[in-house]
Protein backbone atom coordinates (compact mmCIF):
# COMPACT_ATOMS: atom_id res chain seq x y z
CA UNK A 1 0.00 0.00 0.00
CA UNK A 2 1.60 3.32 -0.90
CA UNK A 3 0.76 6.68 0.68
CA UNK A 4 2.12 10.02 -0.30
CA UNK A 5 4.35 11.95 2.63
CA UNK A 6 2.71 15.27 2.41
CA UNK A 7 6.75 16.81 3.71
CA UNK A 8 9.01 15.00 2.12
CA UNK A 9 6.81 15.05 -1.26
CA UNK A 10 7.41 11.09 -2.68
CA UNK A 11 5.30 8.46 -2.35
CA UNK A 12 5.92 5.32 -0.11
CA UNK A 13 5.61 1.80 1.18
CA UNK A 14 2.73 2.03 4.40
CA UNK A 15 4.32 -1.81 5.54
CA UNK A 16 8.16 -1.10 4.83
CA UNK A 17 7.65 1.87 6.77
CA UNK A 18 5.83 0.32 9.71
CA UNK A 19 8.06 -2.63 9.43
CA UNK A 20 11.15 -0.66 10.43
CA UNK A 21 9.49 1.36 12.89
CA UNK A 22 9.12 -2.13 14.57
CA UNK A 23 12.19 -3.38 14.35
CA UNK A 24 14.16 -0.31 15.53
CA UNK A 25 11.50 0.30 18.69
CA UNK A 26 12.39 -3.14 19.63
CA UNK A 27 16.21 -2.31 19.80
CA UNK A 28 14.87 0.73 21.49
CA UNK A 29 13.04 -0.73 24.42
CA UNK A 30 15.96 -3.45 24.83
CA UNK A 31 18.45 -0.86 25.23
CA UNK A 32 17.18 2.43 26.14
CA UNK A 33 18.56 4.34 23.07
CA UNK A 34 15.85 6.23 21.20
CA UNK A 35 16.29 4.32 18.04
CA UNK A 36 17.32 7.58 16.28
CA UNK A 37 20.68 6.91 15.20
CA UNK A 38 19.00 3.59 13.03
CA UNK A 39 16.39 5.41 11.86
CA UNK A 40 17.31 8.10 10.51
CA UNK A 41 20.19 6.09 8.05
CA UNK A 42 16.93 3.86 7.41
CA UNK A 43 14.95 6.65 5.98
CA UNK A 44 17.81 8.07 4.00
CA UNK A 45 17.98 4.58 2.45
CA UNK A 46 14.83 4.93 1.69
CA UNK A 47 15.07 8.10 -0.59
CA UNK A 48 14.00 10.18 1.76
CA UNK A 49 15.66 13.74 1.99
CA UNK A 50 18.10 13.69 4.35
CA UNK A 51 16.73 17.29 6.57
CA UNK A 52 12.92 15.67 6.75
CA UNK A 53 14.16 12.26 7.90
CA UNK A 54 16.99 13.97 10.87
CA UNK A 55 13.54 15.74 12.19
CA UNK A 56 11.09 13.47 11.62
CA UNK A 57 13.28 10.71 13.25
CA UNK A 58 13.34 13.19 16.68
CA UNK A 59 9.45 13.26 16.24
CA UNK A 60 8.92 8.92 16.01
CA UNK A 61 11.58 8.90 18.91
CA UNK A 62 9.54 10.47 21.60
CA UNK A 63 6.88 7.71 20.89
CA UNK A 64 9.31 4.76 21.12
CA UNK A 65 11.33 6.60 24.35
CA UNK A 66 7.72 7.16 26.58
CA UNK A 67 6.29 3.83 25.50
CA UNK A 68 9.62 2.58 26.96
CA UNK A 69 9.78 4.82 29.90
CA UNK A 70 6.21 3.89 30.96
CA UNK A 71 7.20 0.25 31.07
CA UNK A 72 10.48 1.38 33.03
CA UNK A 73 8.88 3.26 35.35
CA UNK A 74 6.46 0.55 36.43
CA UNK A 75 9.68 -1.27 37.76
CA UNK A 76 11.21 1.58 39.47
CA UNK A 77 14.41 1.93 37.04
CA UNK A 78 14.08 5.64 36.52
CA UNK A 79 16.08 8.31 37.92
CA UNK A 80 13.51 11.17 37.93
CA UNK A 81 15.65 13.66 39.83
CA UNK A 82 18.69 12.50 37.73
CA UNK A 83 16.59 12.60 34.32
CA UNK A 84 15.75 15.89 34.72
CA UNK A 85 19.26 17.67 35.68
CA UNK A 86 20.50 16.26 32.55
CA UNK A 87 17.55 17.49 30.82
CA UNK A 88 17.90 21.34 31.83
CA UNK A 89 21.39 20.53 29.80
CA UNK A 90 19.42 19.42 27.26
CA UNK A 91 17.12 21.85 26.03
CA UNK A 92 19.80 24.41 26.02
CA UNK A 93 22.05 22.26 23.47
CA UNK A 94 18.52 21.31 21.39
CA UNK A 95 18.32 24.95 20.93
CA UNK A 96 21.97 25.30 20.05
CA UNK A 97 21.52 22.28 17.72
CA UNK A 98 18.85 23.60 15.72
CA UNK A 99 20.49 26.77 15.00
CA UNK A 100 24.16 24.72 14.14
CA UNK A 101 21.60 22.68 11.45
CA UNK A 102 20.31 25.20 10.00
CA UNK A 103 23.04 26.98 9.36
CA UNK A 104 25.15 23.76 8.19
CA UNK A 105 22.47 23.39 5.66
CA UNK A 106 22.91 26.25 4.32
CA UNK A 107 26.60 25.46 3.92
CA UNK A 108 26.17 22.14 2.12
CA UNK A 109 27.89 20.88 4.29
CA UNK A 110 25.52 19.32 6.97
CA UNK A 111 25.58 15.64 5.36
CA UNK A 112 29.29 15.57 5.99
CA UNK A 113 29.14 16.67 9.64
CA UNK A 114 26.69 14.47 10.55
CA UNK A 115 28.26 11.46 8.91
CA UNK A 116 31.37 12.71 10.86
CA UNK A 117 29.72 12.88 14.47
CA UNK A 118 28.13 9.29 14.26
CA UNK A 119 31.45 8.12 12.91
CA UNK A 120 33.28 9.84 15.90
CA UNK A 121 30.69 9.12 18.35
CA UNK A 122 29.41 5.76 17.29
CA UNK A 123 33.26 4.56 16.89
CA UNK A 124 34.60 5.67 20.11
CA UNK A 125 31.66 5.13 22.21
CA UNK A 126 30.99 1.65 20.81
CA UNK A 127 34.59 0.37 21.07
CA UNK A 128 35.23 1.38 24.83
CA UNK A 129 32.09 -0.18 25.40
CA UNK A 130 32.51 -3.12 23.97
CA UNK A 131 36.64 -3.59 25.53
CA UNK A 132 34.87 -3.07 29.18
CA UNK A 133 31.29 -5.44 28.56
CA UNK A 134 33.74 -8.08 27.31
CA UNK A 135 36.47 -8.14 30.36
CA UNK A 136 32.87 -7.99 32.65
CA UNK A 137 31.75 -11.01 31.01
CA UNK A 138 34.83 -12.95 31.62
CA UNK A 139 35.20 -11.61 35.02
CA UNK A 140 31.51 -12.42 36.00
CA UNK A 141 31.54 -15.84 33.89
CA UNK A 142 31.37 -17.69 37.19
CA UNK A 143 29.00 -15.98 38.68
CA UNK A 144 28.10 -12.06 39.63
CA UNK A 145 25.81 -8.81 39.00
CA UNK A 146 28.19 -7.74 35.71
CA UNK A 147 27.40 -4.63 37.04
CA UNK A 148 30.62 -1.89 36.55
CA UNK A 149 32.78 -2.64 39.36
CA UNK A 150 32.95 0.30 41.85
CA UNK A 151 36.63 1.18 42.21
CA UNK A 152 37.77 2.77 45.32
CA UNK A 153 39.63 5.66 42.55
CA UNK A 154 37.39 8.41 41.95
CA UNK A 155 37.66 9.86 38.48
CA UNK A 156 38.32 13.65 38.19
CA UNK A 157 34.36 14.06 37.91
CA UNK A 158 34.03 13.09 41.50
CA UNK A 159 35.96 15.85 42.75
CA UNK A 160 33.64 18.92 41.12
CA UNK A 161 32.34 21.11 43.46
CA UNK A 162 27.78 21.80 43.24
CA UNK A 163 27.23 17.78 44.67
CA UNK A 164 23.90 16.38 44.70
CA UNK A 165 22.40 12.81 45.89
CA UNK A 166 20.72 10.85 43.45
CA UNK A 167 18.63 8.24 45.31
CA UNK A 168 17.42 6.03 42.69
CA UNK A 169 20.98 6.04 41.21
CA UNK A 170 22.77 5.44 44.62
CA UNK A 171 24.97 8.39 43.61
CA UNK A 172 26.24 11.53 44.72
CA UNK A 173 28.03 13.57 42.23
CA UNK A 174 28.48 17.63 40.90
CA UNK A 175 25.82 18.63 38.66
CA UNK A 176 28.43 19.92 36.45
CA UNK A 177 29.06 17.06 34.23
CA UNK A 178 25.23 16.02 34.93
CA UNK A 179 24.20 19.70 32.79
CA UNK A 180 27.59 19.14 30.61
CA UNK A 181 26.61 15.73 29.60
CA UNK A 182 22.32 16.85 29.10
CA UNK A 183 23.99 19.88 27.06
CA UNK A 184 25.90 18.11 25.00
CA UNK A 185 23.63 15.38 23.73
CA UNK A 186 20.83 18.26 23.13
CA UNK A 187 23.02 19.81 20.48
CA UNK A 188 24.05 16.23 18.93
CA UNK A 189 20.27 14.96 19.09
CA UNK A 190 19.20 18.05 16.93
CA UNK A 191 22.14 18.11 14.36
CA UNK A 192 21.75 14.39 14.18
CA UNK A 193 18.21 13.78 14.45
CA UNK A 194 18.90 11.46 17.26
CA UNK A 195 17.46 11.63 21.39
CA UNK A 196 21.09 11.08 21.96
CA UNK A 197 20.99 7.54 23.72
CA UNK A 198 23.13 6.22 22.57
CA UNK A 199 26.15 8.74 23.87
CA UNK A 200 23.62 9.34 27.03
CA UNK A 201 23.69 5.48 28.12
CA UNK A 202 27.44 5.21 27.81
CA UNK A 203 27.80 8.31 29.08
CA UNK A 204 25.47 7.42 32.47
CA UNK A 205 27.41 4.24 33.05
CA UNK A 206 30.86 5.25 32.48
CA UNK A 207 31.43 8.69 33.54
CA UNK A 208 28.44 9.13 36.49
CA UNK A 209 28.59 5.09 37.27
CA UNK A 210 25.00 5.13 37.25
CA UNK A 211 23.38 1.08 37.72
CA UNK A 212 22.82 -0.50 34.46
CA UNK A 213 19.46 -1.01 34.69
CA UNK A 214 18.37 2.65 36.54
CA UNK A 215 20.48 3.83 33.24
CA UNK A 216 18.23 2.66 30.67
CA UNK A 217 14.94 3.82 31.92
CA UNK A 218 16.08 7.71 33.21
CA UNK A 219 17.67 7.98 29.47
CA UNK A 220 13.98 7.36 27.96
CA UNK A 221 12.70 9.46 30.49
CA UNK A 222 15.25 12.44 29.61
CA UNK A 223 14.98 11.53 25.50
CA UNK A 224 11.48 12.17 25.24
CA UNK A 225 11.79 15.30 26.64
CA UNK A 226 15.14 16.45 24.62
CA UNK A 227 13.55 14.86 21.36
CA UNK A 228 10.14 16.83 21.88
CA UNK A 229 11.92 20.32 21.92
CA UNK A 230 13.94 18.71 19.07
CA UNK A 231 10.69 18.67 17.12
CA UNK A 232 9.04 21.43 17.56
CA UNK A 233 11.89 23.58 16.66
CA UNK A 234 12.43 22.03 13.96
CA UNK A 235 8.92 22.13 12.87
CA UNK A 236 8.88 26.01 13.87
CA UNK A 237 12.38 26.83 11.64
CA UNK A 238 12.65 24.37 9.26
CA UNK A 239 9.39 22.68 8.27
CA UNK A 240 10.96 19.41 7.91
CA UNK A 241 8.38 17.06 10.26
CA UNK A 242 6.44 14.77 8.31
CA UNK A 243 3.73 13.67 10.42
CA UNK A 244 2.25 11.27 8.36
CA UNK A 245 5.81 9.66 7.94
CA UNK A 246 6.31 9.79 11.75
CA UNK A 247 2.89 8.14 12.65
CA UNK A 248 4.06 5.36 10.61
CA UNK A 249 7.31 5.03 12.00
CA UNK A 250 5.72 5.41 15.87
CA UNK A 251 3.26 2.76 15.33
CA UNK A 252 5.96 0.19 14.53
CA UNK A 253 7.81 1.81 17.58
CA UNK A 254 5.34 1.44 20.23
CA UNK A 255 4.70 -2.40 19.62
CA UNK A 256 8.74 -3.19 19.48
CA UNK A 257 9.33 -1.17 21.87
CA UNK A 258 7.36 -3.28 24.46
CA UNK A 259 9.06 -6.45 22.90
CA UNK A 260 12.46 -4.72 23.54
CA UNK A 261 11.92 -4.07 26.95
CA UNK A 262 10.67 -7.78 27.91
CA UNK A 263 13.97 -8.86 26.38
CA UNK A 264 15.98 -6.70 27.70
CA UNK A 265 14.85 -8.09 31.13
CA UNK A 266 16.09 -11.75 30.21
CA UNK A 267 19.46 -10.37 30.07
CA UNK A 268 22.28 -9.50 32.21
CA UNK A 269 23.51 -6.18 32.02
CA UNK A 270 27.24 -6.95 30.29
CA UNK A 271 25.57 -8.83 28.00
CA UNK A 272 23.27 -5.73 26.97
CA UNK A 273 26.29 -3.26 26.89
CA UNK A 274 28.74 -5.59 25.19
CA UNK A 275 25.31 -6.21 22.54
CA UNK A 276 24.34 -2.22 22.50
CA UNK A 277 28.27 -1.58 21.23
CA UNK A 278 28.10 -4.07 18.67
CA UNK A 279 25.08 -2.27 17.33
CA UNK A 280 26.68 1.06 17.27
CA UNK A 281 29.96 -0.43 15.73
CA UNK A 282 27.89 -1.91 12.83
CA UNK A 283 26.34 1.44 12.37
CA UNK A 284 29.51 3.13 12.44
CA UNK A 285 31.60 1.08 10.49
CA UNK A 286 28.41 1.48 7.91
CA UNK A 287 28.38 4.97 7.33
CA UNK A 288 32.38 5.46 7.45
CA UNK A 289 32.81 3.28 4.49
CA UNK A 290 30.04 6.11 3.01
CA UNK A 291 32.62 8.69 3.27
CA UNK A 292 35.31 6.80 2.29
CA UNK A 293 33.96 4.74 -0.60
CA UNK A 294 33.71 6.30 -4.59
CA UNK A 295 30.29 7.42 -4.53
CA UNK A 296 28.19 6.89 -6.89
CA UNK A 297 27.21 10.27 -8.02
CA UNK A 298 29.44 13.04 -7.11
CA UNK A 299 26.93 15.96 -8.14
CA UNK A 300 24.21 16.59 -5.63
CA UNK A 301 21.26 19.50 -6.23
CA UNK A 302 19.79 21.49 -3.43
CA UNK A 303 17.95 24.53 -3.09
CA UNK A 304 20.15 27.82 -1.80
CA UNK A 305 18.73 26.55 1.93
CA UNK A 306 20.29 22.91 1.50
CA UNK A 307 17.10 21.50 0.82
CA UNK A 308 16.51 19.23 -1.72
CA UNK A 309 15.10 20.63 -4.56
CA UNK B 1 19.43 68.17 -49.14
CA UNK B 2 17.20 67.55 -52.09
CA UNK B 3 18.63 63.97 -52.46
CA UNK B 4 17.32 61.99 -48.71
CA UNK B 5 13.81 62.27 -50.38
CA UNK B 6 14.34 61.32 -53.77
CA UNK B 7 16.27 58.01 -52.53
CA UNK B 8 13.56 56.96 -50.31
CA UNK B 9 11.30 57.43 -53.15
CA UNK B 10 12.75 55.46 -55.21
CA UNK B 11 13.23 52.59 -52.85
CA UNK B 12 9.49 52.51 -52.04
CA UNK B 13 8.68 52.03 -55.22
CA UNK B 14 11.35 49.24 -55.70
CA UNK B 15 9.90 47.08 -52.78
CA UNK B 16 6.47 48.00 -53.72
CA UNK B 17 7.63 46.32 -57.10
CA UNK B 18 8.86 43.47 -55.47
CA UNK B 19 5.66 43.28 -53.38
CA UNK B 20 3.48 43.32 -56.30
CA UNK B 21 5.57 40.53 -58.11
CA UNK B 22 6.31 38.12 -55.30
CA UNK B 23 2.50 36.95 -54.81
CA UNK B 24 1.69 37.02 -58.57
CA UNK B 25 5.02 34.51 -58.99
CA UNK B 26 3.80 32.39 -56.15
CA UNK B 27 0.11 32.28 -56.62
CA UNK B 28 -0.87 29.02 -57.75
CA UNK B 29 0.91 27.20 -54.87
CA UNK B 30 -0.56 29.08 -52.17
CA UNK B 31 -3.97 30.19 -53.18
CA UNK B 32 -5.75 29.26 -49.94
CA UNK B 33 -2.83 30.68 -48.04
CA UNK B 34 -2.37 34.37 -47.97
CA UNK B 35 -3.19 34.33 -44.19
CA UNK B 36 0.06 33.20 -42.14
CA UNK B 37 0.10 30.17 -40.18
CA UNK B 38 -1.53 30.42 -36.84
CA UNK B 39 -2.10 27.56 -33.92
CA UNK B 40 -4.13 27.19 -30.86
CA UNK B 41 -3.44 24.71 -27.63
CA UNK B 42 -5.61 23.31 -25.20
CA UNK B 43 -4.93 21.46 -21.76
CA UNK B 44 -6.53 18.10 -20.91
CA UNK B 45 -6.57 19.59 -17.44
CA UNK B 46 -6.52 22.58 -15.68
CA UNK B 47 -5.23 21.53 -12.30
CA UNK B 48 -3.43 18.33 -11.89
CA UNK B 49 -4.39 17.23 -7.71
CA UNK B 50 -1.99 15.17 -5.77
CA UNK B 51 -4.15 12.59 -4.11
CA UNK B 52 -2.12 10.07 -1.39
CA UNK B 53 -2.00 7.45 -4.11
CA UNK B 54 -0.54 10.11 -6.83
CA UNK B 55 1.75 7.95 -9.24
CA UNK B 56 2.78 9.91 -11.99
CA UNK B 57 0.17 11.25 -14.87
CA UNK B 58 -0.68 11.42 -18.99
CA UNK B 59 -1.07 15.08 -19.83
CA UNK B 60 -2.94 15.23 -23.42
CA UNK B 61 -2.67 18.54 -25.00
CA UNK B 62 -4.36 19.21 -28.05
CA UNK B 63 -3.63 21.75 -30.80
CA UNK B 64 -5.08 23.19 -33.57
CA UNK B 65 -3.02 24.75 -36.72
CA UNK B 66 -5.32 26.97 -38.97
CA UNK B 67 -4.24 28.34 -42.29
CA UNK B 68 -1.73 25.95 -43.05
CA UNK B 69 -0.60 25.04 -46.52
CA UNK B 70 -1.47 21.95 -47.87
CA UNK B 71 0.99 21.36 -49.58
CA UNK B 72 3.56 21.66 -46.80
CA UNK B 73 1.27 19.81 -44.50
CA UNK B 74 1.69 16.61 -46.92
CA UNK B 75 5.14 16.72 -47.01
CA UNK B 76 5.40 16.55 -43.37
CA UNK B 77 6.89 19.60 -42.81
CA UNK B 78 5.50 21.51 -40.37
CA UNK B 79 7.03 20.19 -36.84
CA UNK B 80 5.26 20.74 -33.47
CA UNK B 81 6.88 20.65 -29.73
CA UNK B 82 5.14 21.02 -27.21
CA UNK B 83 6.67 21.14 -23.42
CA UNK B 84 5.73 21.49 -20.28
CA UNK B 85 8.08 23.10 -18.06
CA UNK B 86 8.01 22.92 -13.79
CA UNK B 87 7.92 25.77 -11.21
CA UNK B 88 11.72 27.67 -11.68
CA UNK B 89 13.33 27.24 -8.49
CA UNK B 90 17.22 28.54 -7.44
CA UNK B 91 19.11 25.98 -6.94
CA UNK B 92 22.87 24.74 -5.67
CA UNK B 93 24.93 22.06 -7.73
CA UNK B 94 27.35 20.85 -5.88
CA UNK B 95 30.60 18.07 -6.49
CA UNK B 96 32.01 16.00 -4.28
CA UNK B 97 35.81 15.87 -4.10
CA UNK B 98 38.35 13.52 -2.33
CA UNK B 99 39.65 15.18 0.60
CA UNK B 100 41.96 13.96 3.24
CA UNK B 101 40.69 10.77 2.01
CA UNK B 102 36.46 11.51 2.21
CA UNK B 103 34.48 12.30 -0.26
CA UNK B 104 33.63 15.79 0.79
CA UNK B 105 31.39 18.63 -1.14
CA UNK B 106 33.78 21.31 -2.53
CA UNK B 107 32.99 23.09 -5.80
CA UNK B 108 29.56 24.56 -6.34
CA UNK B 109 27.54 26.56 -9.05
CA UNK B 110 24.22 28.14 -8.63
CA UNK B 111 21.12 28.19 -11.18
CA UNK B 112 18.63 31.14 -10.31
CA UNK B 113 15.75 30.17 -12.21
CA UNK B 114 16.01 26.06 -13.17
CA UNK B 115 12.77 24.55 -14.44
CA UNK B 116 12.20 21.95 -11.30
CA UNK B 117 10.76 19.41 -14.30
CA UNK B 118 10.50 18.88 -17.96
CA UNK B 119 8.46 16.85 -19.71
CA UNK B 120 9.06 17.51 -23.57
CA UNK B 121 6.86 16.15 -26.62
CA UNK B 122 7.26 16.42 -30.42
CA UNK B 123 6.98 14.87 -34.08
CA UNK B 124 10.85 14.59 -34.86
CA UNK B 125 13.82 14.41 -33.01
CA UNK B 126 14.75 17.79 -31.72
CA UNK B 127 17.81 18.02 -33.85
CA UNK B 128 15.66 17.40 -37.50
CA UNK B 129 13.56 19.99 -36.33
CA UNK B 130 15.64 23.29 -36.06
CA UNK B 131 18.99 24.24 -36.02
CA UNK B 132 20.79 24.52 -32.70
CA UNK B 133 21.15 27.86 -32.55
CA UNK B 134 17.49 28.17 -32.84
CA UNK B 135 16.56 25.29 -29.88
CA UNK B 136 19.21 27.20 -27.70
CA UNK B 137 17.49 30.92 -28.41
CA UNK B 138 14.10 29.30 -27.55
CA UNK B 139 15.27 27.32 -24.52
CA UNK B 140 13.80 24.12 -26.33
CA UNK B 141 14.66 20.49 -25.17
CA UNK B 142 16.89 19.25 -22.02
CA UNK B 143 20.10 20.26 -23.60
CA UNK B 144 19.01 23.57 -24.46
CA UNK B 145 16.95 24.10 -21.51
CA UNK B 146 18.19 27.48 -19.64
CA UNK B 147 18.78 26.95 -16.03
CA UNK B 148 19.42 31.03 -15.90
CA UNK B 149 16.97 34.07 -16.01
CA UNK B 150 17.91 35.86 -18.74
CA UNK B 151 20.14 38.64 -17.29
CA UNK B 152 20.29 42.22 -18.66
CA UNK B 153 22.96 41.89 -21.72
CA UNK B 154 23.26 38.28 -21.57
CA UNK B 155 23.48 36.34 -25.39
CA UNK B 156 21.20 33.08 -25.00
CA UNK B 157 23.95 30.28 -24.96
CA UNK B 158 22.43 27.72 -22.94
CA UNK B 159 24.85 26.99 -19.55
CA UNK B 160 27.04 23.65 -20.53
CA UNK B 161 29.64 23.63 -17.86
CA UNK B 162 30.27 20.51 -15.54
CA UNK B 163 27.60 21.76 -12.78
CA UNK B 164 24.95 22.32 -15.58
CA UNK B 165 25.51 19.20 -17.39
CA UNK B 166 25.44 17.06 -14.22
CA UNK B 167 22.11 18.76 -13.22
CA UNK B 168 20.73 17.56 -16.72
CA UNK B 169 21.78 14.19 -16.37
CA UNK B 170 20.34 13.71 -12.35
CA UNK B 171 16.63 15.44 -13.21
CA UNK B 172 17.10 13.08 -16.24
CA UNK B 173 17.99 10.01 -14.11
CA UNK B 174 15.16 10.53 -11.94
CA UNK B 175 12.63 10.84 -14.37
CA UNK B 176 11.67 14.74 -14.13
CA UNK B 177 13.04 15.79 -16.98
CA UNK B 178 11.87 13.51 -20.40
CA UNK B 179 11.88 13.99 -23.54
CA UNK B 180 10.45 11.65 -26.34
CA UNK B 181 10.24 12.14 -30.27
CA UNK B 182 7.49 10.98 -32.12
CA UNK B 183 4.93 11.91 -29.30
CA UNK B 184 3.14 14.75 -31.28
CA UNK B 185 0.94 13.51 -33.98
CA UNK B 186 -1.72 15.18 -36.33
CA UNK B 187 -4.90 13.14 -35.73
CA UNK B 188 -6.31 15.38 -38.67
CA UNK B 189 -4.90 17.67 -41.36
CA UNK B 190 -5.40 21.10 -38.27
CA UNK B 191 -5.92 18.91 -35.37
CA UNK B 192 -2.73 18.19 -33.65
CA UNK B 193 -2.04 15.87 -30.14
CA UNK B 194 0.76 16.14 -27.53
CA UNK B 195 1.24 12.79 -25.28
CA UNK B 196 3.36 14.17 -21.98
CA UNK B 197 4.39 11.56 -19.35
CA UNK B 198 4.68 13.25 -15.78
CA UNK B 199 6.56 11.70 -13.22
CA UNK B 200 5.05 10.58 -9.86
CA UNK B 201 7.32 13.69 -7.81
CA UNK B 202 6.11 16.00 -10.19
CA UNK B 203 6.98 19.15 -8.08
CA UNK B 204 3.37 21.26 -7.04
CA UNK B 205 2.82 24.36 -8.24
CA UNK B 206 2.27 26.41 -11.62
CA UNK B 207 3.77 24.83 -14.55
CA UNK B 208 3.63 25.81 -18.11
CA UNK B 209 3.08 24.07 -21.77
CA UNK B 210 5.04 25.66 -24.23
CA UNK B 211 4.22 24.77 -27.66
CA UNK B 212 6.29 25.75 -30.73
CA UNK B 213 5.26 25.34 -34.41
CA UNK B 214 8.53 25.01 -37.06
CA UNK B 215 7.76 25.31 -40.79
CA UNK B 216 10.82 23.23 -42.60
CA UNK B 217 12.90 24.05 -39.86
CA UNK B 218 12.44 27.84 -39.89
CA UNK B 219 10.04 28.83 -35.89
CA UNK B 220 6.96 30.27 -37.04
CA UNK B 221 5.29 31.45 -33.34
CA UNK B 222 4.78 30.07 -29.95
CA UNK B 223 1.66 29.63 -27.44
CA UNK B 224 1.91 28.86 -24.02
CA UNK B 225 -0.50 27.77 -21.14
CA UNK B 226 -0.66 27.26 -17.80
CA UNK B 227 -0.84 24.38 -15.63
CA UNK B 228 -1.34 24.28 -11.51
CA UNK B 229 -0.10 21.19 -10.22
CA UNK B 230 -1.64 21.20 -6.20
CA UNK B 231 -1.73 19.04 -3.05
CA UNK B 232 -5.48 18.01 -2.83
CA UNK B 233 -7.34 16.70 0.58
CA UNK B 234 -5.17 15.09 3.40
CA UNK B 235 -2.13 15.91 2.08
CA UNK B 236 -3.06 19.44 1.31
CA UNK B 237 -4.28 20.13 4.66
CA UNK B 238 -0.73 18.66 6.12
CA UNK B 239 1.47 20.46 4.53
CA UNK B 240 -0.72 23.65 5.08
CA UNK B 241 -0.80 23.15 8.52
CA UNK B 242 3.14 22.52 8.84
CA UNK B 243 4.11 25.72 6.69
CA UNK B 244 1.42 27.96 8.13
CA UNK B 245 0.69 26.96 11.88
CA UNK B 246 4.51 25.56 12.20
CA UNK B 247 4.91 26.06 15.60
CA UNK B 248 1.42 24.43 16.55
CA UNK B 249 2.31 21.88 14.39
CA UNK B 250 5.10 20.67 15.99
CA UNK B 251 3.54 20.56 19.36
CA UNK B 252 0.55 18.50 17.81
CA UNK B 253 3.67 16.28 16.39
CA UNK B 254 5.08 15.90 19.31
CA UNK B 255 1.54 15.22 21.52
CA UNK B 256 0.48 12.84 18.68
CA UNK B 257 3.87 10.92 19.66
CA UNK B 258 3.26 10.82 23.33
CA UNK B 259 -0.60 9.89 22.65
CA UNK B 260 0.61 7.05 20.22
CA UNK B 261 3.81 5.54 22.96
CA UNK B 262 1.09 6.01 25.66
CA UNK B 263 -1.67 3.71 23.39
CA UNK B 264 0.85 1.30 22.28
CA UNK B 265 2.11 0.17 25.92
CA UNK B 266 -1.32 -0.21 26.88
CA UNK B 267 -2.16 -2.19 24.29
CA UNK B 268 0.89 -4.24 23.71
CA UNK B 269 2.35 -4.58 27.34
CA UNK B 270 4.00 -7.44 28.11
CA UNK B 271 4.60 -7.31 31.81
Amino acid sequence: MNLYLPIAELSVNVFVLIGMGAAVGFLSGLFGVGGGFLITPLLIFYNIPPAVAVATGANQVIASSFSGALAHYKRGTVDLKLGTMLLIGGAVGSVLGVLLFTLLRRLGQLDLIVSLLYVVFLGTVGGLMLVESVRAMLRASGDGSGEIRKSGHHSWIHRLPLKMRFQRSKLYVSVIPVLGIGLFIGILGAVMGVGGGFIMVPAMIYLLRVPTSVVVGTSLFQIIFTAAVTTVLQAATNTTIDVVLAFLLMIGGVVGAQFGAEAGRKLRGDQLRALLALLVLSVCLRLAFQLVAYPGELFSITLPTGELG
Amino acid sequence: MRSGPQRLLRRLACAGTLAALVPAALAPATAQNLLPETFEIGLSTERIGITSDFNGARLVIFGALDNADAQILRQQRYDIIVALEGPKRPVVVREKERTLGLWINRGSEDFNAAPSSYALASTRPLGDIAPESTLAQLSIGIDDLRLDAKRQGETAVPNRDIYATAFRRIKKETGLYNQTHGTVEFVSPTLFRADLQLPADLPVGRHVARAFLFRSGVFLRERSDELYVVKTGFENFVYDFATRNSLTYGIFAVLLAIFTGWFGRIVFRRD
